[in-house]
């Protein structure tokens, strides 16, 4: 790893400078643009830092930023580990991430999904984690049935390991033309791009269907199962399961996970982190204390303070994400909304309406952001009261002082966060 | 129309792609605030689609689930059935596409779609995705229609047909025109939850089956519509 050959050393030292002046600067947090004047120099960089490493790739269209949390903490029982804690899950971040850490003899990258066929090819990682993969800013993201045909050709016939939640039919596909699959039951709450069998369009047997994807019962969600009525494509028998507040091992051996990490959504992170710590013969009663550590990720569950208001942030950037959010929030705390239509969070406000908001009835609802009137109609054609603010600011200062949950997605998240620091 | 408006959305499955329930929810909403109580049926892709509903939805979807709800519609014959009767739909994007005579497949092969529009579509050469603004036909004497489009679709209106509206931010057809109607069926290039920008277009659907309509408070729908048509029409 130190012994990058000359030209792969200056492109990486020159990508650190950049990276620095970019947070001299305060342009930014300087993990894409090292990788990119990295990545200019010398092309097959990130070949060359990825080399001799233990590589494990996380995708997935959501939790992929906590998940390579949850495994770099655990991994560093075992030694030091490079990783894009900051979710610049794009070549060129992952280079940043690989080149700060050079001695590094772990490696743990979040990936795009649409970038996992390329960083695989390129890094030749030996094992990587998918989660899960639903309907995401359709704007400019890939249609996810193609991306996961992608997963399986770019998988198919490759000498790695990959650790997948057999629960979302869709990953499973992707997923199973590696030569060896781990499978962990993580759950699937989401199911509404999931009822039709991936390998032949036939109808998949599951719990839930025709509410709408919202509203499942506790029963629907802990029932995971699910198989084709055609083509006989079904969910393969787990070696891990996540068990309410519990991971089972493949030895049966049940683990409480007791997370600092809020929600259910974060369980099942857990327990794919647990099984991709297993591959590295890392146990759970040695990886657990590791995972337990965590108490936030990017901002993310973070709780900040302003004129004695606590308020706890969470991010949601696809209905998916709004319903880990909302099984996250507290029921008695006011909340406030906030929703964008920037690049990044997708142009287009349409997925609002997957999202089930009656959940919210009975709370004070706090409604900002550049789009609030898209949420304010949402609102109220789901019966849900509240009250609509010009800013952030004027919906905190609407609030008596105590604790409030704040829910936004992708730029006014950011937004809020720049306002209260970047504090991790 | 019996004791309760029936609506009926074919194959949340394969065509609900993004925020297309939006369009039930809006129905069941202003059908809701006039007193009309309302009974909603999702109907699975390997389900018959049932043939005594009022209104019928159909939404937007991915190639291959387009693909395949053309087949299945085609061979179940329960919502041709149903628009004999005289029930009205709502065909967005995908949706709208095989109510035609002839779609493009993945490759661009033409399809055979169910045919209750007289229109065919055919693939563009690059990708129509952004805000929308038309003027409608005025004989339907509805307010300028607002949405986003999301398709790389091309459609050709045939004789059948009249134009839903024209242009004026925005791809639609591809000809300046914007969706299509014919009878009780209205087909769109406004994906998701057009109803929801568009509360007159969801009460012309209502009012085929319900007889004229009450107005009712449309603060919201209105707030959201002056701002995004303020954000996209020319000045």
């Amino acid at each position: 790893m130190s012994q990058l050959p000359l030209r792969a050393q200056l492109a990486s030292a020159l990508g650190r400078t950049a990276a620095t002046l970019s947070r001299a600067t305060g342009r930014g947090d300087g993990s894409v643009i090292g990788g990119r004047v990295g990545l200019m120099l010398e092309p097959d960089l990130l070949r060359k830092l990825a080399a001799d490493r233990k590589l494990v790739l996380v995708s997935a269209t959501n939790g992929k930023t906590t998940t390579t949390r949850l495994i770099t903490s655990a991994l560093q029982e075992l030694g030091e580990v490079a990783t894009n804690a900051f979710g610049a899950n794009m070549p060129a971040g992952h280079v940043s991430a690989l080149a700060a850490n050079k001695d590094a003899p772990y490696g743990v990258l979040e990936v795009d999904e649409k970038y996992l066929p390329e960083v695989l090819d390129t890094t030749n990682a030996g094992v990587v984690c998918l989660m899960n993969l639903s309907r995401d800013q359709m704007d400019r993201a890939a249609e996810i049935w193609l991306l996961a045909q992608k997963w399986r050709r770019a998988l198919d016939g490759r000498p790695v390991h990959v650790i997948a939640n057999c629960d979302d039919p869709l990953v499973t596909w992707g997923a199973s033309s590696a030569a060896r699959v781990t499978w962990v039951s993580a759950g699937q709450r989401w199911r509404e791009d999931s009822w039709c069998c991936p390998e032949c369009g036939g109808p998949l047997d599951r719990a839930g269907f025709g509410n709408g994807g919202q509203g499942l019962t506790a029963a629907q969600i802990a029932d995971t199962n699910w198989a084709c009525r055609e083509c006989g494509f079904r969910r393969p028998e787990p070696s891990w399961a996540l068990d309410g507040e519990y991971v089972r091992d493949p030895q049966g051996q049940h683990w409480r996970l007791d997370l600092q990490l809020p929600g259910q959504a974060n369980r099942a992170n857990a327990a794919v982190a647990l099984a991709v710590a297993a591959v590295f013969g890392l146990e759970p009663g040695r990886a657990l204390p590791r995972l337990r550590t965590v108490t936030s990720v990017a901002g993310r569950y973070t709780t900040v303070e302003r004129d004695g208001r606590s308020m706890r942030l969470l991010l949601a950037k696809n209905p998916a994400g709004w319903l880990e959010a909302f099984d996250v929030a507290d029921p008695a705390l006011p909340i406030i909304l906030s929703v964008n239509a920037q690049g990044p969070d997708g142009r287009d406000t349409s997925w609002l309406w997957d999202v089930d908001y009656r959940i919210l009835r009975g709370r004070p609802v706090f409604v900002t952001g550049e789009r609030r009137l898209d949420l304010a109609l949402r609102l109220a054609v789901a019966g849900v009261p509240f009250q609509l603010c010009e800013s952030f600011e004027q919906a905190v200062a609407a609030l008596a002082p105590g604790k409030i949950d704040v829910i936004a997605n992708y730029t006014a998240f950011q937004k809020i966060r720049a306002e209260f620091g970047r504090a991790v | 129309m019996q004791s309760e408006l029936s609506i009926v959305w074919i194959y949340p499955d394969l065509l609900s792609t993004y925020g297309d329930q939006g369009n039930v929810l809006v129905l069941e909403q202003r059908a809701r605030a006039r007193g009309i109580p309302t009974r909603t049926v999702h109907v699975r892709s390997s389900d018959p689609v049932p043939r005594q509903g009022d209104v019928y939805l159909i939404g937007g979807g991915e190639d291959r689930p387009q693909i395949l709800g053309a087949e299945r519609l085609r061979r179940d014959g329960g919502l041709h059935a149903a628009i004999e009767r005289g029930a009205a739909l709502l065909a967005v994007c995908a949706g709208y596409q095989i109510m035609g005579t002839v779609f493009g497949g993945e490759e661009g092969q033409p399809v055979p779609g169910v045919g209750l529009l007289d229109i065919t579509s055919g693939r563009g050469e690059r990708r129509a995705v952004g805000e929308l603004a038309a003027e409608v036909d005025p004989a339907l004497g509805l307010p300028t229609l607002t949405g986003f489009e999301n398709h790389m679709g091309v459609t050709r209106l045939g004789p059948g047909v009249r134009p839903l509206s024209r242009t004026i931010v925005g791809t639609g057809n591809g000809d300046g025109t914007e969706g299509c109607y014919a009878g009780r069926i209205i087909g769109t290039y406004l994906h998701g939850p057009a109803l929801a920008r568009n509360p007159a277009l969801a009460d012309l659907l209502l009012s085929w089956v319900t007889g004229p309509l009450p107005p009712i408070d449309d603060t919201w729908y209105q707030a959201l519509r002056d701002e995004r048509l303020r954000a996209v029409l020319p000045r």
